[in-house]
């Protein structure tokens, strides 16, 4: 019965067309909003940080070391007179750059995996979803680091790092809706009608699991950014002179008198997790709403 | 039960060999010649090739592995290529420091989220549950070093009541201790507390229709007692499972925050093996950590199970 009515639902949703109608109950949500606006003010300041920053953001002695704030040093200056702005700006580079490659990686990988596991199931299924479970054991962070010791502190190994944990959420996440949505009717109906596997999986089954993969995607974009600064904080992750978020954080650690060193790179990257969180919820909200 | 308990095992099993051949295949990973880092860039390729048979290194990797799995079930984690020292002394020593960490945050979390999270749900709608929401929303987004620094720059600098950072054992100087530990726990806690929050919210919310609730209510019970004694009580389940489900991020936590106070814990004892490059430290640690988690996870799953009848049938 639940399967027939959702059914329908999905007939009457293709109707509607169902990704506009996503896309108008996100616009009405709010904090959603507020979110997508961070995260588009963080993407643009990232692709055209060369044009908007004030400063070039390697240049010493821009001005004095330590300046507080001010009207020509907006957030300050760092110990060797570098400008905190644009360095913060040019960070947005690194933390978008690392984050996107990672999850896409992630999404890529992880989806490849539950849906083969889920669609196929038997040995491969089992023996694939055990090393999943093995790599979720891990916290993300210590596996994250256990990999950097590994490879190596650097920009690529961060991001593998990141991907790497982030990816067998996905393979489960995509592999439990496989799992769910092989036992629907239109897509046993599709079986019945001897469409190949491949058919059935990228056109019955994979725009189905889509809607979830986008809202595990944006919350796991915060937790993937968090990692990210972690690492840079560390000294694990991107290597300076590159301007990175954590890093900064890090460095402004050793001179408290000069708090706006490691306030406003913090700052950063607190909003961009918010957004990707308040985002996240928004995406699910939009998108449970249309069950109703 | 006893059979539960016996098939969850059971379950544990696959998880722990991948958890430990992962471990294994990333130190089979690692760059340069282990017998380099043994005897030093100066030895000859006879005593390497010595080393070699001596070490086990010549056996096929699926006989390494499993003797290493042997050597480190009877806790023989290898010594640190650094100070010789035995990791399992090693990790004797650092456990506490982490274990006190954690646990003080767990402390902090439920005394500011469990609260937050009743007053949320008694007032939902109101100026009490959008304040606590939004709170709770932030603190989840504040990453545990910024968090650390805030806190270092506020009660430590500007305000001088605490020291910014540094360790003194609780059975040396309980006080000293517990004055060092303040800010580390509430570095977690705060940001965990807006978990907790959210999870009572919505777990009191649910308990708070039932039917039972308005016929506490419908039979004259005061507002506390119905809170309290009946609502609470029920919702306590998912609040607990959320702190056993989360102790894998609190311990990352702990890596960050042990780094930002200078606590010599398990975190601190990764980075530290990540920069001296000594991997048998970084291996046991990580080993010790994971197994931790399932730990947890299982002893969450098993008290799940024990106090919720419905997950029983």
């Amino acid at each position: 019965m639940t399967a027939l009515a959702s059914t329908a639902e999905n007939a009457n949703a293709t109707v509607e067309s169902p990704g506009r109608l996503v896309i108008r109950r996100l616009l009405r949500h709010r904090l959603g909003v507020v979110g997508l606006a961070i995260l588009a003010a963080i993407v643009f300041a990232a692709i055209f940080a060369p044009i908007l920053v004030p400063f070039a953001p390697d240049d010493v002695l821009v001005g004095e070391p330590h300046s507080p704030p001010s009207a020509t040093f907006w957030f300050g200056t760092d110990e060797i007179g570098r400008d905190v702005l644009s360095r913060t700006i040019y960070g947005a580079r690194v933390s978008i750059q690392i984050v996107v490659f990672a999850l896409a990686a992630a999404i890529v990988v992880g989806s490849a995996i539950g849906l083969a596991s889920g669609y196929a199931g038997g040995v491969w299924d089992a023996v694939t979803m055990r090393i999943m479970d093995g790599l979720l054991a891990f916290p993300l962070l210590v596996l994250a680091l256990a990999i950097i010791a590994v490879l190596g502190p650097d920009l690529l190994n961060a991001m593998i790092a990141i991907a790497v944990t982030k990816t067998p959420g996905f393979a489960r996440l995509v592999r439990g809706e496989v799992v769910r949505l092989r036992r629907i009717e239109y897509v046993r109906a599709a079986e019945a009608a001897g469409a190949s596997d491949i058919r059935i999986v990228l056109r019955h089954v994979w725009p189905n699991i889509m809607g979830n993969v986008v809202v595990y995607g944006s919350l796991s974009g915060s937790q993937a950014l968090i990692n990210e600064s972690a690492l840079s904080f560390l000294g694990l992750g991107v290597q300076p002179p590159t301007p990175s978020w954590g890093y900064m954080v890090a460095t402004g650690m050793q001179f408290w008198q000069s708090w706006w060193m490691s306030f406003f790179p913090g700052l950063a990257i607190f909003l961009a997790v918010l957004a990707f969180n308040v985002v996240g919820d928004a995406l699910r909200d939009a998108l449970d709403s249309r069950l109703e | 039960m006893i059979r539960y308990l016996g098939s969850r095992l059971l379950q544990m099993v696959p998880v722990v060999f991948v958890v430990t051949l992962v471990i294994f295949l990333l130190t089979q990973m690692l760059p340069g010649d282990p017998t380099v880092t043994i005897l030093g860039e100066h030895s000859t390729p006879e005593q390497r090739a010595q080393a070699r048979v001596e070490y086990g290194l010549d056996a096929p990797a699926p006989v390494q592995y499993l003797r290493w799995l042997g050597r480190t079930a009877t806790g023989d984690l290898g010594r640190s290529l650094r100070s010789r020292e035995r990791v399992i002394d090693k990790l004797a020593e650092r456990v506490p420091v982490t274990l006190q960490l954690t646990g003080l945050s767990i402390l902090v979390a439920v005394a500011i989220g469990m609260p937050a999270g009743i007053a949320a749900a008694r007032w939902r709608g109101t100026w009490i549950d959008t304040v606590s929401s939004i709170a709770a929303l932030s603190g989840m987004a504040v990453p545990y070093f910024w968090m650390g620094v805030l806190l270092i720059l506020l009660f430590a600098q500007e305000l001088r009541w605490l020291p910014p950072s540094g360790y003194v054992a609780f059975a040396k100087d309980p006080v000293q201790n517990l004055r060092l530990m303040v800010l580390p726990s509430l570095t977690i806690g705060l940001a965990f507390a807006g978990l907790i929050m959210r999870q009572t919210r919505g777990a009191m919310l649910e308990v708070l229709s039932q039917d039972y609730v308005r016929t506490a209510r419908a039979k004259g019970l005061g507002e506390f007692a119905v809170m309290f004694k009946h609502a609470l009580r029920n919702a306590l389940i998912p609040v607990v499972t959320v702190i056993g489900l989360q102790i894998g991020a609190l311990l990352g936590g702990a890596v960050v925050t042990e780094t930002v106070f200078s606590l010599p814990g398990l975190g601190r004892m990764v980075v530290e093996g990540i920069f001296t490059r000594d991997f048998p430290v970084i291996q046991g640690a990580v080993i010790f950590i994971v197994l931790c988690v399932l730990a947890v996870n299982l002893a969450t799953d098993i008290v799940y199970r024990f106090v919720d009848p419905r997950a029983q049938a």
